[in-house]
């Protein structure tokens, strides 16, 4: 399935399908408002070069950024009872989720992977804000169970990316079980002795944050991500009071002793990697010892991480740079 | 029965009329009332009966809220014997919207963990209207670990309409605190039944419901999300709260469908705050019921039976 669903298909898709071109070539910068050029932005993970926002990036671009080579294997996410509520606000709720899978091209709001990061073997999940808002759904606590069902099977550690603005509210009581669901898959995981690692990302919220995203072995935030119970409005609500600059956002909480650490995105990868590898008690990454691949002199991270991919007899390493280059399309199925 | 809620206007006015009646006649002795005044009553009643056969999402959202609803402290008093409350987090501070202790429930000792909303203006105050900050969480963390270290049944009363969202909360790590209970709870060697006997409202309840048998009151709600919240954010207008309750299914007979809790209990008529003491005892025979197959099932299935129970949630819809 590796083979033909990550290098296959994407190759396919891009032969026949139109080619996607960017409807708009410039990002305005939300921070500062510098004019980005996508392609540059991209290289830079969607941090603004200028003023160091960090942007949403989708969880198939930081799949590509943080597995070797960009490669990685889908993991499966059984599919939960369709709108177990029958619920309807203005929309009809499968009318939403319908919307949200053509706008996002994925099927929901996570996605879980299993690969290599620095040649570690890793399971990951990424959770997709663009996606209604991320919000935790029966899928979402499906893909984290499936993640840690997975790590376990390989004895792997899991590192997951949170973003989402909560529960969904479409999915009611079912969604707010996802907290203690998701948490017997991470006692699972803890108890085979694995690390778990979480990645709050911006921004990080509600049940989601009272579950899954506070119950790793090691928190890492990025800048400046807003990470909360209760949003910054509602505590103005009901306090009735201006709240501090910077309350609730990653440094805040540092400070406040909820994080272990906060990193650039550009360093995330290696950061993950060095954590990982000594909580496994491997030996330390291999970064730049091995040969380089022709003329790419703009990093040693890029480097190590086109070459860390060769000695792998998977298939779909064949032809390192149009894998990654295909699937980081968005998946068109 | 002096606070009536919107719905029950009509029966105010029946109960006012007869009451109205009963002190005229006892100003004026020649009057005799009483045959017009129990036909009042009996009307009252029937109407009474009639309004909660059927209660609409939203109605039961007001009687879970209901002010003279008989509360954690109203349980706890009656329930158990020996109450012997415990405070604090070790951390911080005790918090008074989460009251806790040891007692014992039918001779047997057990640990009993609430959230208590107060029950006027001054102790609702002091309770936060049943707000828990993690001070609130972590004692209940203390509690639990209490009750898995000397092999107590422990036994939580869900009753809040969310975890407080406050400065302090945040900063001390509200969420870290509920994510903790409940890990916890899915953690302890010994049997935890939970009811819902009011507001069982967000992540706040759910860290208190993560429970080898949760049951709740009749008339009890338990949601993702308040009504009010829920329809202002999807309605984008805060009115449409009976819609967004009717949706949210966050009524104890849509919840008992959905799998998501084990038993419904039985309210007086009329709700549990028109007769407390029948409410206490239909809590206390759940109680025993619950506890009573629990306590032969050995530790170890009892973790593994919480967690199979609650990986396997959600399953099925509401249409299975």
């Amino acid at each position: 399935m590796n083979w033909i669903s990550n290098y296959v298909r994407p190759k396919i898709n891009s032969l026949f399908s139109r080619r996607e071109v960017p409807e708009n070539l410039w990002t305005k910068c939300p921070e500062c408002g510098t004019m980005l050029f996508h392609r540059e932005l991209k290289d830079n993970l969607y941090v603004c070069p200028s003023c160091e926002h960090h942007m949403a990036i989708s969880p198939r671009e930081r799949f590509h950024e943080i597995f070797d080579g960009g490669i990685f294997t889908p993991v499966s996410v059984p599919d939960p009872i369709a709108d177990p509520l029958q619920f309807r606000d203005q929309k009809r709720y499968p009318d939403r989720l319908k919307a949200a899978q053509k706008s996002t091209g994925e099927t929901e709001a996570m996605l879980v992977a299993e690969g290599e990061m620095g040649r570690t073997p890793i399971v990951a999940a990424a959770q997709d804000f663009s996606f209604m808002g991320g919000s935790m759904s029966m899928y979402v606590g499906n893909a984290i169970i499936a993640a840690a069902t997975r790590a376990v099977e390989l004895k792997r550690p899991l590192i997951l990316f949170s973003a989402a603005g909560g529960a969904r509210m479409q999915e009611g009581i079912l969604a707010l079980m996802q907290m203690p669901r998701t948490t017997v898959a991470l006692q699972m995981l803890k108890e085979a002795g694995l690390p778990y690692i979480v990645v709050l990302t911006h921004p990080t919220t509600g049940g989601v944050t009272a579950s899954y995203a506070m119950l790793g072995d090691i928190h890492i935030a990025e800048p400046n991500a807003l990470i909360c119970f209760a949003g910054p409005r509602v505590i103005e609500q009901t306090i009735g009071e201006k709240l501090p600059d910077g309350f609730q956002r990653a440094e805040y909480l540092l400070d406040h002793g909820m994080l272990d650490r906060v990193t650039d995105r550009r360093k995330m990868r290696d950061e993950l990697i060095a954590i990982t590898r000594m909580l496994l008690g491997a030996t330390p990454p291999v970064a730049g010892d091995l040969p380089a691949p022709a003329a790419e002199p703009d990093s040693d991270e890029k480097a190590a991480e086109k070459s860390a991919a060769k000695p792998e007899a998977k298939p779909g390493t064949g032809d390192k740079k149009d894998a990654p280059k295909a699937k980081s399309d968005p998946a068109k199925k | 029965m002096s606070q009536y809620l919107e719905f029950e206007k009509s029966l105010a006015e029946i109960e006012g009329k007869a009451e109205e009646l009963r002190s005229l006649a006892r100003k004026n002795e020649e009057m005799d009332v009483e045959d017009e005044a129990q036909a009042l009553d009996k009307k009252a009643a029937d109407l009474l009966v009639d309004l909660y056969a059927n209660l609409t999402p939203w109605r039961k959202c007001q009687v879970a809220r209901h002010p003279a609803r008989p509360h954690s402290s109203d349980y706890i008093g009656k329930l158990f014997t020996e109450y012997t409350p415990l405070a604090g987090d070790r951390n911080f501070a005790d918090d008074h919207a989460v009251m806790g202790g040891l007692a014992r429930f039918d001779g047997q000792p057990v640990v009993v963990i609430g959230h208590e909303k107060g029950h006027d203006t001054k102790s609702r105050i002091e309770r936060n209207f049943g707000m828990a900050r993690p001070e609130g969480y972590r004692k209940a963390i203390r509690l639990l670990d209490l009750a898995d270290r000397f092999g107590l049944p422990v036994i939580t009363l869900v009753d809040t309409p969310g975890a407080y969202p406050g400065k302090g909360a945040e900063e001390r790590g509200q969420s870290e605190a509920i994510a903790r209970t409940t890990e916890k709870s899915l953690q302890i060697r010994v049997p935890v039944v939970s009811i819902v006997i009011g507001e069982g409202g967000s992540g706040g309840a759910v860290a208190f419901a993560t429970a080898d048998r949760v049951a709740m009151l009749e008339h009890s709600i338990y949601s993702v999300i308040s009504p009010e919240g829920c329809a202002s954010i999807l309605w984008k207008d805060s009115e449409k709260m009976r819609e967004a309750a009717e949706a949210l299914r966050l009524t104890a007979q849509d919840l008992e469908k959905l799998g998501v809790i084990d038993l419904i209990i039985p309210e007086p008529v009329g709700g549990a705050h028109r007769n407390e003491d029948a409410a206490v005892e239909a809590v206390r025979e759940a109680i025993a019921k619950m506890l009573g197959k629990l306590s032969k099932t050995a530790p170890d299935k009892l973790v593994e039976q919480r967690r199979k129970k609650f990986l396997g949630m959600g399953a099925k819809g509401l249409a299975a």
